[in-house]
């Protein structure tokens, strides 16, 4: 099984050089601790920053310079800033690479959803809806099973989606999936897991 | 006609009444108009529709005028930091419109472009496409979004001058310039007041046009997410 970390590991061996990626809030956001050093990336940040930098340190920090989840952080010789709209021409017009997000709900089509519980979370969709529908290739991270363990990656998502038919590739703590024409594909087994574990935890029909 | 007010108390004189529509520059509290929201919240004007991508925090931003009860209705895209708003919303207080940012971001620029509508994928086969007009451009799927024209921006800026042109800093400019743009009125207020000449006319963000009013404010700039490398 995969812990956080080791799943945000395995996000980023999928980043290749000269990628311009959107990395979402909570787990997403700690692939760029993995990211090799041999290879030249810039993160975007949706609220109008491209090439964004690590967390400042306390001397550094600037109220003016945050990033999509409202944390402080720093800029980088080629950083550059611009307006929500620019920010969503680069994310809507296909200018995007990838985008890593979070998930409450995966669909072996790929629908997603993760941003309402109808009646109990009203957060909002947040640019969740245009990176997905907009980014050139879409990863999920997210737990295979709820705290009840039931199955999130599903046949059909049971909460409002956030796009569909829009997520290619799913990582979890059992392992790493491709969305395929027919299903889902198993294309790595955690450490530690098995492909029967996999089959109980997945209520999406597999295809290997 | 001079620009050049000295509060936002001034600034919104005339130019606001109940149930008029906003647009309001910001992310998060980054580059909020902080002045013009509490003169809006002075002022007592009610029943305001609020497109601004966030809804503050409960003692800030514009959570200020939800404590209050001054907003008949919010068109955002993320409200996740503000239990008032949440409590007002599950209550039928409040009509919240969620939109999603690239959308709301694309509204206001084509309100202000004189852009009726737009296409796009965002959005298709989830609940904000319902009702929608659906149209197909080289096979694939996309629905008809309203442009967003407000009866006033309010708008936060860095260094501006008299004729309006302004410059904003790092990602406080966010949705600020296409909020500026989209209000048939649109008050800046920003940190420094500086001689006309003295910006460099290529480095302008928001040309004077799309700016009726501007003052000068003080910003506490609050930090809604303090995080540190380690």
């Amino acid at each position: 099984m995969w812990d956080r970390n080791q799943m945000a590991a395995r996000a980023a061996k999928e980043i290749k050089n000269g990628m311009y990626v959107n990395l979402g809030i909570g787990i997403p956001t700690l692939v760029s601790n993995f990211i090799s050093n041999d290879i030249n990336i810039t993160l975007q940040s949706e609220n109008g920053m491209l090439g964004m930098g690590p967390f400042p340190t306390k001397e550094n920090v600037d109220p003016d310079l945050i990033n999509a989840g409202k944390q402080t952080i720093t800029e980088l010789g080629k950083t550059s800033y611009f307006s929500s709209a620019d920010s969503f021409a680069m994310i809507r017009g296909g200018h995007i690479d990838m985008a890593i997000l979070g998930a409450m709900e995966v669909s072996e089509k790929g629908d997603l959803a993760n941003w309402m519980i109808p009646g109990k979370l009203v957060k909002g969709m947040g640019g969740a809806m245009d990176l997905v529908s907009g980014v050139k290739r879409v990863i999920v991270i997210m737990d295979h099973t709820n705290k009840k363990g039931e199955s999130k990656f599903l046949k059909e998502c049971s909460l409002p989606l956030t796009g569909k038919n829009v997520v290619n590739s799913v990582i979890t703590n059992l392992g790493m999936f491709e969305i395929a024409e027919k299903g889902v594909k198993v294309l790595e087994i955690a450490e530690g897991s098995t492909i029967d574990d996999i089959k109980k935890s997945t209520e999406a029909h597999i295809i290997n | 006609m001079k620009k050049v007010f000295h509060s936002a108390e001034q600034a919104i004189d005339g130019l606001i009444f109940d149930g008029m529509k906003i647009a309001a520059g910001g992310f998060g509290l980054c580059g909020i108009p902080e002045e013009s929201i509490a003169a809006l919240k002075m002022s007592g004007i009610k029943n305001l529709i609020i497109a601004s991508n966030n809804a503050g925090v409960d003692d800030f931003g514009i959570g200020l005028l939800l404590q209050s009860k001054q907003v008949k209705k919010m068109i955002s895209s993320y409200v996740g930091e503000n239990s008032e708003f949440m409590r007002q919303y599950l209550s039928g207080e409040l009509e919240l419109e969620f939109n999603p940012q690239g959308t709301l971001a694309e509204r206001m620029r084509a309100g202000g472009a004189g852009i009726p509508g737009f296409y796009t994928k965002t959005g298709v086969g989830t609940v904000i496409a319902k009702g929608k007009e659906h149209k197909d451009f080289n096979g694939q799927t996309y629905i008809l979004e309203e442009s967003f024209v407000a009866d006033l921006s309010i708008v936060k800026a860095w260094k501006g001058d008299e004729e309006g042109n302004l410059i904003y800093r790092k990602t406080a400019r966010n949705f600020n310039p296409v909020a500026a743009t989209c209000g048939k009125k649109c008050i800046a207020e920003v940190e420094e007041l500086v001689p006309i000449g003295s910006i460099d006319p290529d480095h302008i963000h928001t040309p004077g046009i799309f700016v009726n009013r501007i003052f000068v404010g003080k910003h506490e700039k609050r930090i809604e997410n303090m995080t540190l490398s380690e």
